[in-house]
């Protein structure tokens, strides 16, 4: 074990799935011709005034709620000033004094390295609304190293900043929160959380400590961390850089770190490009934000069931193990198939549930991630999928020829009925026709019928495997084992 | 008699009933801007050919039996720091000499709907920040009514061009007495309308919180008429009021029996002159004569507005200024070799007159980490004792009677060393901006042949009590009759 304890803070930026920008009414979409979705707004020209989007309150709002923090129903904003090409009013407008939410907190499952794990809750600081910025494209990219270009599509795209208290206390604990993070902000629908398009974006703060010093150490804030995987590796390189600073009995600077993919370490960023003030003050061009109890119920209404309630639900309600409802609600795409596949059936012997779940668990998902796709995206619809469960149960297929009538659906989108009856699996149940071919069978297998007679069980199998071959497995298993014994009792 | 002479709401009506064309109007107005324009210089840009092109069509629209608004026909001058689309706006700032917006201001797009026709983008001083008009990069205006005289600031070149009859109306700006302190020295007729009661949607900003658009005209009802056109609600900007407005031409009756007029003695000290003071005192009882009845009220935090004002203002003017980074438009000073914050250095340095530096520099340390609360935020919270004294103030009266400026108009260059004589110009008008309230400045009197104002300041949202009151002095006095001679 190392000499230091490892003290990690999080702040993530998530850009909001509105129609429109923060403050003006262009497209919220930064994937499009460069410098196409802009007006003076979010170009900052002169004279150009904000307006706030009220669909990106409605969002924000909604995850302040999952996260249980304070509301300040009246909040402000205020402007970041600081000079830098893609920012063209030269100040972002961002929440500092009075941001929309103050405290609250995730619960993450820490995993406990024996497949089981462990839930931990991580305070958070506050979380606020602001906007985008533009993008730089600078020097060799664009193929002339004199130059940067920018485009301002992204500039004043709404962004909720998420800022956790420093409660994490080693990578995994990181790792498991960004989990629950996306997991979380993808149920509430406010942000598609996309990492590759920059639409969440991980910005970690570390220090180290000796165990039992109560006071932190001197954080370093690491930057550039453009996916999952960018954030568990820089925090190992950057543990790794302060254990052996402190170690040789040296001190660790406050600063910006840049993560560094290709060499595999953590770079300081330039002082120049640090050394702000950002004199914030009260945004004077924005009235402040007034949410009334009518707002704050409305939203409140439209929020979904969380991944720790349905998770809970499908335990203790539905009956699922712990692994299957993990599962299930890993994503609100996954639950609300499952649910949708669920809906209105019912089995006898109370094992609907846990029968769509091994349908969705094993046979669905197991070709979904194969596949590298979605769930989104399987042309199988819940209903579809409950139908062929409901056809295993009215006794009209067998469970193995429903698993190949299932891949005929999951290629087809195709209903499991028409590919029965296109293919006449059909189960035979019909007596007077499989006792004729068990007739058949013994008939043909009179070696086989004299070791069962004369005690060997086992002989009894390859009779049912005889009927099974005759009527290409569609017989009716339990019929076939009833005929069958009484023809051999006879 | 020529159409110059004649009021806006008088041409308006020639307009209307086709004594005049629009083209006769505009021609007459550009002939006259000829004939002056050398001398006054209170345009950056004329744009005559858009103005007789917007007549011709106007005059084809009359003629064809459409309404072509109440301002329909009436030439306007239109201050540089209003967004005109495809026209120059330049804030008389190297930074945007050349800056063309691509939209228009939420004013000028009422004034085109109204009818009006903008003869020219009036000069200021270099982002609204002076006194004097002396701080524009171009040149300076002059003061019709003696043109070694400044014709104040920063709406010098609007007020100059209402005064010198090149347009029969302006729109100013004011942030601290920009509109009404010009008015002052150009004996014309300014209105600071309430914070939030006209849309600064195209308003290149200086200070956001007490920037405010308001009419400049030669007596109180062309005042009025302007400020029906341009206030009311405008959802781009979200700190425009949405609520009706009343008819401001209706609050005109001439009868001011029973009206409250409050004199303040705070507003007759720091450097008001004594004739200044002799002046607005006569104004007030020819106010009192007209069955006002006059009340003395105490507003003991005005002494510290100017100190809050160069505060608050250059604060927010360092954070509105800073987009001027050579970076999109406007000026770009980058030599070979230099890195990006060399560009924003050299930019800013070329690109900004020496009073604007020296105020984004004081707002830049205003707000600094470390001297934000002693500066600031003490700023803020004396700004709430100013709005509670007129808060006190208006439980006793319906309108306040103050000088608008403690003197006359200045030589031009008389102050350049004294900056502190040059800030003391607005220190009656900048209380008001503080409070967010609306206030008017009208001719009541001559000192060496040059005006002076008097201002009365309204309550919150009560235009038309301010113009009522402003219009019975004016009628029972010959002031605004009186022109500069050119």
């Amino acid at each position: 074990m190392s000499k230091y304890e490892i003290v990690i803070g999080m702040e993530v930026h998530a850009e909001l799935l509105t129609q429109s920008k923060q403050f003006c009414a262009c497209p919220n979409e930064a994937v499009a011709p460069p410098n196409t979705n802009v007006c003076p707004v979010c170009l900052g020209f002169p004279g150009s005034l904000p307006v706030l989007n009220a669909k990106s309150v409605d969002l924000s709002l909604r995850t302040v709620l999952a996260f249980d923090s304070k509301i300040n129903t009246r909040c402000i904003f205020e402007r970041k000033n600081y000079f830098y090409p893609d920012l063209p009013k030269a100040y972002q407008v961002s929440q500092r004094l009075l941001p929309l939410g103050e405290g609250g907190f995730i619960d993450i499952d820490v995993p406990n390295g024996d497949g089981t794990s462990t839930v931990k809750r991580v305070g958070l600081h506050d979380v606020h609304m602001e906007e985008d910025t533009g993008k730089s494209q600078h020097g060799e990219s664009i193929g002339d190293p004199d130059s940067s270009l920018i485009d301002f599509n992204r500039s004043g795209i709404p962004l909720l900043e998420i800022v956790s208290l420093p409660d994490m206390r080693s990578v995994e604990e990181a790792e498991a929160y960004m989990t629950a993070l996306r997991q979380l902000l993808l149920y509430l629908e406010v942000s598609d959380c996309k990492m590759e398009l920059g639409r969440l974006r991980f910005e970690a703060s570390l220090s180290l400590r000796p165990w039992g010093q109560e006071e932190y150490g001197t954080r370093v804030e690491v930057k550039n961390l453009n996916s999952m995987k960018a954030v568990r590796d820089s925090l190992r390189a950057e543990i790794e850089r302060q254990t052996r600073i402190l170690d040789s009995g040296g001190v660790v600077v406050q600063q910006t770190m840049l993560w560094d993919e290709a060499s595999g370490t953590t770079q300081p960023m330039r002082s120049k490009e640090q050394a702000h003030d950002y004199r914030y003050f009260p945004e004077p061009d924005l009235v402040p934000l007034d949410i009334d109890s009518a707002w704050l119920e409305r939203v409140r209404a439209s929020m979904p069931e969380l991944p720790r309630a349905k998770n809970q639900r499908f335990i203790e309600q539905l009956g699922l193990s712990s692994y299957e409802a993990g599962v299930l609600t890993s994503s609100r795409e996954i639950a609300e198939y499952y649910e949708a596949a669920l809906e209105g059936y019912t089995k006898s012997d109370g094992g609907a549930a846990k029968a769509i779940s091994n349908w969705v668990c094993n046979e669905l998902l197991g070709r979904v991630n194969a596949q590298n796709s979605s769930i989104a995206e399987a042309k199988v619809l819940p209903a579809q999928l409950r139908e062929l469960v409901q056809l295993i149960d009215a006794g009209t297929i067998s469970g193995k020829i429903a698993k190949e009538i299932f891949d005929e659906m999951f290629t087809s989108g195709r209903d499991a009925k028409s590919i029965v009856e296109e293919r006449g699996l059909t189960q035979m149940s019909d007596t007077t026709e499989l006792e004729a071919i068990c007739e058949k069978v013994i008939a043909a297998n009179p070696k086989a019928v004299e070791d069962y007679r004369g005690g060997k069980e086992k002989s009894f199998g390859a009779l049912v495997g005889g009927v099974m071959k005759e009527t290409k497995g569609r017989a009716n298993p339990a019929l076939v084992n009833e005929l069958l014994k009484k023809a051999l009792t006879q | 008699m020529s159409l110059s002479q004649l009021s806006a709401y008088q041409i308006a009506q020639q307009v209307q009933s086709k004594k005049a064309s629009c083209r006769e109007v505009v021609d007459d107005f550009l002939g006259r801007i000829e004939a002056v324009e050398e001398r006054v210089k209170a345009f950056v840009t004329v744009t005559g050919d858009e103005a007789r092109r917007r007549a011709d069509m106007l005059d084809r629209r009359l003629a064809s039996g459409e309404d072509i608004g109440a301002l329909g026909g009436v030439p306007i001058a239109v201050k540089d720091a209003l967004c005109t689309r495809g026209v120059k706006t330049t804030c008389s700032s190297k930074m945007l000499e050349n800056f063309v917006p691509p939209y228009d201001a939420h004013v000028v797009e009422r004034l085109a709907v109204d009818g009006a026709i903008t003869v020219g983008k009036a000069n200021m001083d270099e982002f609204a920040m002076g006194s004097s008009t002396e701080n524009s990069a171009f040149f300076p205006t002059r003061n019709p009514w003696d043109l070694e005289r400044v014709p104040g600031g920063s709406s010098g070149g609007s007020t100059a061009a209402v005064a010198a009859l090149e347009a029969p109306l302006a729109l100013g700006s004011d942030t601290g007495g920009s509109i009404r302190q010009p008015a002052a020295y150009c004996g014309c007729v300014g209105l600071k309308p309430t914070y939030g009661l006209v849309s600064r949607y195209g308003l290149i900003a200086f200070a956001s919180s007490l920037d405010q658009i308001g009419p400049i005209a030669n007596d109180v009802r062309d005042c009025a008429l302007l400020l029906q056109s341009i206030a009311g609600h405008d959802r781009r900007d979200t700190t425009s009021i949405n609520r009706s407005l009343p008819k401001y031409l209706d609050a005109l009756t001439g009868n001011i029996r029973g009206l409250k007029v409050g004199v303040p003695q705070e507003f007759f000290a720091q450097g008001v002159q004594g004739y200044v003071s002799d002046a607005v005192h006569k104004a007030i009882d020819k106010m009192a004569e007209l069955g006002a009845e006059v009340v003395e009220v105490s507003m003991p935090s005005t002494e510290y507005a100017l100190a809050t004002y160069y505060i608050i203002a250059p604060s927010e003017a360092s954070s509105n200024l800073a987009r001027y980074d050579g970076v999109q438009y406007g000026l770009r000073v980058h030599e070979m070799g230099d890195d990006i914050v060399q560009m924003y250095s050299k930019t800013r340095v070329k690109g900004f007159g020496h009073e604007v530096q020296h105020r984004i520099m004081i707002g830049t340390h205003a707000l600094s980490s470390g001297f934000y609360d002693a500066y600031y935020l003490k700023a803020q919270k004396v700004r709430t004792l100013i709005r509670r004294d007129f808060e006190a103030a208006f439980q006793k009266c319906d309108v306040l009677a103050t000088p608008t400026a403690p003197t006359v108009a200045f030589k031009l260059g008389e102050n350049a060393n004294d900056p502190f004589a040059m800030k003391l110009a607005d220190v009656c008008t900048i209380p008001v901006n503080m409070a967010g309230l609306p206030a008017i400045s009208l001719p009541c009197g001559f000192h060496e042949k040059m005006p002076i104002g008097l201002q009365l300041i309204g309550n919150l949202l009560d235009e038309s009590t301010l113009l009522r009151a402003a219009h019975a002095y004016e009628q029972a006095t010959d002031w605004h009759t009186q022109r500069a001679v050119l």
